[in-house]
């Protein structure tokens, strides 16, 4: 594979607007589905990020450190899913804003 | 050079897709593309093993779990999310917290231009897919992952761990085992078991 002469600064640019996309997601949605996959967009920034850096200074670490954020993204993504399912058992609704039972 | 900026256009306006759609399905279909478009990023970054994680974990097993959970929880229950838009009341906040974002990306990029560093002329050779000892193999990913990063190899395996025991007392059962094993006879406890299911 030959070098890419792509500036990191584009590759961190790009990871920064998947980023606010996936912030806008977050705030904007009320579909908590939708808020968990605006997350999964956000880790994927973050792990372009990583690539981006990891290829710049030609360092393994930025890889071993996307692989960990993969992992916890996955894991992330299985408990708030199990989180939206506990919540749609007990109370059939499946809106953030309505979900406040624990609001002081 | 050309692929970047195809794939660069590809991520965004999934991601957009992904978040503006109203149902979660089709949030599901975009996120897929925006997966398998950042997977073929992470090839051009020399990345090999990350791409294959990209594949295996997120378009695999990441979006099927979220479109079991998108079956089973609309299956029955009529449309999935109804009530008032939340998003031109949000759109304000949004816009403002991306607009700050990208100001201190701006100011940040233009504080410290993104040299790349001197690095030995053997380690910037890029060769053969696989080849142990290249920047990006797989080979290289692996012996640098059980060697010099052992420890997050661990932590990994934790937070599985701790995602695994978290989800099955979440989602499980609400009734314990042994207690269920016990009064599993009882009618009346079995009634209760059977309502806390439901």
């Amino acid at each position: 594979m030959t070098p890419m002469p792509v500036d990191v600064s584009n590759y961190v640019g790009l990871s920064a607007v998947i980023f606010f996309i996936g912030v806008a997601g977050v705030l904007a949605r009320r579909n908590p589905l939708i808020v968990l996959m605006s997350i999964e967009l956000m880790f994927n920034a973050a792990n372009l990020a990583l690539v981006a850096f990891a290829r710049l200074w030609q360092n393994n670490a930025g890889h071993i450190f996307a692989f960990l954020v993969i992992t916890v993204a996955a894991a992330e993504a299985a408990i708030g899913l199990a989180i939206v399912v506990a919540v749609f058992r007990r109370s059939k609704n499946v809106d953030v804003d309505e979900v406040a039972g624990l609001r002081g | 050079m050309i692929l970047f900026w195809i794939l660069a256009i590809a991520l965004i306006l999934s991601a957009v897709f992904t978040v503006t759609q109203k149902s979660p399905v089709y949030s599901v279909v975009g996120l897929l593309a925006n997966f398998v478009a950042l997977a073929i990023m992470y090839l051009t970054l020399n990345a090999e093993f990350v791409f294959v994680m990209q594949i295996v974990v997120y378009s695999g097993a990441v979006l099927v779990l979220f479109l079991f959970v998108i079956a089973m929880l609309s299956s029955g229950v009529g449309p999935f999310a109804e009530g008032p838009n939340r998003l031109p009341r949000a759109l304000g906040p949004a816009l403002g917290i991306v607009a700050v974002g990208c100001a201190l990306l701006v100011y940040t990029l233009a504080r410290s231009p993104l040299q790349a560093p001197q690095v030995p002329a053997a380690a910037t050779q890029l060769g053969q897919a696989g080849e142990a000892g290249v920047f990006g193999s797989v080979a290289d990913f692996g012996a640098a992952l059980f060697s010099a990063h052992l420890l997050p190899f661990e932590v990994t395996a934790l937070i599985l761990m701790v995602a695994v025991v978290g989800v099955v007392l979440l989602a499980g059962d609400a009734v314990p085992m042994r207690t269920r094993g016990r009064h599993a006879k009882h009618p009346a406890a079995r009634e209760s078991i059977v309502k806390v299911r439901r």
